[in-house]
């Protein structure tokens, strides 16, 4: 996995170059936004992770300039401004994702985990399969083992996109992102009370337990490996 | 605009230098009065009063014959004039004169009459009244000099009418003046007041536009523009100290959650309890929070994009915030219900409304006891839209329903629960710039919070 950190802050860049090069990229780190351009569009990377703010040039001008050179690298963007406005104008200039400052390691890594496999999703099949469990996209039905189970139409929701990034982590924030649709920060946190409603539905009657808790991370819908 | 110009301070100056204008006018006429009508009549007076003297005086040299001619003589020399005698025996018998009888009408003590005339004047329609003094003489005789006051009696009414004339037209010329200037001075206050507003709204950019007339009100309006000046060179001040704080503390705070977290993978390669490290690093996360909750509140308070809001359907809004926490509520035994009478929209941020109901909601679903109760209604009466959330818990006491809105105040009793006391601060900065008022009132028992706001109907491209 070849890996372009464009990043001002040494401190911030040799954190998320040594996460990553623990996860097995192959990381180039650019300190400021000319450099970080001229990376950018002389080698292929797989996924770019992008300061906004940057010296000599800005993250956003960088990531219009792929977008115009037609490079389609996954890029996220790391920013300190995390108002919904700032996260719209990424997301327009052709980010693929949206990181806001401080994050946590594990945050960037799910994320990046999620744009890497975005491409390998099978095309969208009705019939979504994890072990014993399986979800009808058609029919809305989801069943283990046999069982239907009847699912509160949000708890269908987590549970699809779930089984859309099954064997990746998923950060809690993703799921307020991607299943509620909403930019906020819950004052509690009701995600893990979502999660244990569903859990207490797909997993409790059962011998394995498919929805885990990644420490430090958010969950994971995988077939237990004991 | 007729009922704030009653209640203006400038208009009721006007009106309270009207009245006391509107005195001095009438004090003047009246003496105007006095010394033109009123001196005619006393003048006339002294002429009667005067001639029966003189009268008298031939009575008492010349006898009765004496005055008879004299009486005779003045009416001939002006037989159409305005002068009348009367002199009559002790029994009312008329001797000489130009009246055929006495007048039937009782004279006061000083012997002065006023009485009708018959068959004076040219029109017969024209009432003409005299005025005469009776006066008896020696011999027992009666005599009465008068005068014919309807020229008089005309000339005052004249006078009268174009001193009442000047008065109407003085009050109407005053009132007029006195709405006119007025409205002048309350247009100015009302410049000074609208930009206020403006301001309490949150852009204290604005400043009150000077007239460069050097009055008082340039000199008002030059002062407060220096104050805000002042209060918002403080306030930058205050929000780059403390922009700066958070920022220059969450970098450090930042890196030392980032080498915790590289702390716990190495404990966990090693196989050594990771334990402590997580206690530290949710510490840290709790410390972020809060800077991070800090420093959006602030950026919320400067938030002059308000062009961005957009149409929201608050019933959607609601009913999703509702369905985020009922498992919460559910998990305490709370029953959680939604009322909307209709559909209601608001010019507004979607997230951060939704963040400051669901902070509303969550603060609501923490205090409230288990199996307590906890309603939403949503309406909308005359383009006026609210919220209410009402919960069955401890409630708020009265004296501490303004403080819950401050920054990381926190109730006596909650101290012990988990929560970083901004919750409410962010509720309301973000009802602040969305032009909601919030109200918390006593449900008996229980908390009552009312967001009440200004709706929106009209139809927006940009709806979400």
């Amino acid at each position: 996995m070849h890996t372009l950190v464009i990043e001002d802050d040494i401190e911030t860049a040799s954190y998320i170059a040594k996460g990553l090069k623990e996860h097995g990229h192959v990381v180039d780190q650019a300190s400021d936004g000319k450099d970080g351009l001229f990376m950018s569009l002389e080698n292929d990377y797989d996924i770019i992770i992008l300061d906004r703010m940057l010296p000599a040039l800005d993250g956003l001008s960088i990531l219009k300039t792929l977008r115009i050179s037609e490079r389609q690298t996954p890029v996220i963007i790391l920013s300190a401004l995390g108002e919904v406005d700032d996260r719209v104008e990424g997301l327009k200039a052709g980010g693929d994702d949206y990181l806001v400052k401080p994050f946590a390691f594990s945050e960037l890594l799910a994320r990046i985990e999620a744009l890497l496999r975005r491409g390998e999703i099978k095309p969208d099949t009705s019939l979504m399969k994890v072990a014993d469990l399986e979800l009808d996209r058609l029919t809305h039905t989801v069943k283990r083992a046999g069982k239907t189970i009847d699912l509160q139409p949000r708890e269908y929701m987590i549970l699809e996109f779930f089984m859309q990034h099954a064997g990746q982590v998923v950060t809690r924030t993703m799921l307020l992102e991607s299943v509620w649709d909403y930019h906020f920060d819950p004052q509690t946190n009701i995600i893990d009370v979502h999660i244990s409603r569903l859990r207490n539905k797909i997993d409790k009657e059962f011998d394995s337990p498919l929805l885990q808790t990644v420490r430090g991370a958010g969950y994971c819908l995988r077939e237990s490996s004991a | 605009m007729q009922h704030r110009l009653l209640h203006s301070f400038s208009f009721r100056l006007a009106f309270a230098y009207m009245v006391l204008f509107g005195f001095s006018v009438l004090l003047l006429l009246g003496f105007i009065y006095w010394s033109t009508a009123a001196y005619m009549s006393r003048q006339a007076d002294a002429t009667i009063a005067a001639e029966i003297t003189g009268l008298s005086e031939r009575y008492d040299i010349d006898g009765l014959t004496g005055l008879i001619n004299v009486i005779n003589e003045r009416l001939s020399r002006k037989p159409t004039g305005s002068s009348i005698y009367l002199l009559t025996t002790t029994i009312n018998t008329p001797i000489a004169g130009n009246l055929n009888r006495w007048p039937g009408i009782q004279a006061d003590k000083e012997g002065w009459l006023n009485f009708q005339l018959e068959n004076a004047g040219r029109d017969k329609n024209e009432i003409h009244l005299a005025r005469a003094r009776s006066f008896t003489l020696t011999g027992g005789f009666h005599l009465l000099v008068g005068r014919d006051i309807y020229e008089l009696e005309e000339t005052q009414r004249r006078i009268i009418r174009a001193l009442i004339l000047g008065f109407v037209i003085t009050l109407v010329l005053g009132s007029i003046g006195g709405i006119v200037l007025s409205r002048r001075v309350m247009k100015r206050l009302e410049a000074i007041n609208t930009t206020s507003r403006e301001i309490i709204n949150g852009d204290l950019s604005r400043r009150i536009t000077l007239q460069h007339s050097g009055d008082e009100f340039d000199s008002l309006a030059g002062n407060l523009n220096a104050m805000l000046d002042q209060i918002e060179e403080l306030m930058e001040g205050v929000r780059r100290v403390s922009d700066s704080i958070a920022h220059d503390l969450r970098t450090p705070l930042a890196r030392l959650r980032n080498r915790l977290e590289l702390l716990r993978a190495e404990q966990e390669k090693t196989r050594q309890d990771p334990t402590l490290a997580e206690q530290a690093i949710s510490d840290a996360d709790g410390m972020l929070k809060t800077f991070n909750a800090l420093l959006r509140i602030a950026r919320i308070e400067t938030l002059h994009h308000r062009e961005a809001f957009k149409k929201i359907d608050l019933g959607t809004l609601l009913h999703d915030v509702i369905e985020l926490y009922e498992p919460l509520a559910e998990e305490k035994g709370q029953s959680l219900s939604l009322q909307v009478d209709t559909t209601v929209y608001i010019q507004g941020d979607r997230d951060l409304l939704f963040q400051s109901m669901a902070n509303l909601l969550d603060n609501a679903i923490k205090y409230t006891p288990p199996q307590g109760r906890i309603e939403i209604t949503l309406g909308e009466q005359a383009e006026r839209g609210w919220i209410t959330i009402t919960d069955s818990g401890p409630g708020i006491p009265e004296d501490e329903r303004l403080q819950v809105f401050k920054r990381f105040y926190r109730l006596e009793k909650s101290r012990t629960t988990p929560g970083s006391g901004l919750g409410l601060s962010l509720v309301a900065a973000v009802a602040r710039i969305h032009g909601m008022s919030l109200k918390l009132e006593d449900n008996q028992p229980g908390l009552r919070v009312r967001c009440e706001f200004t709706t929106t109907h009209s139809t927006n491209i940009n709806e979400s």
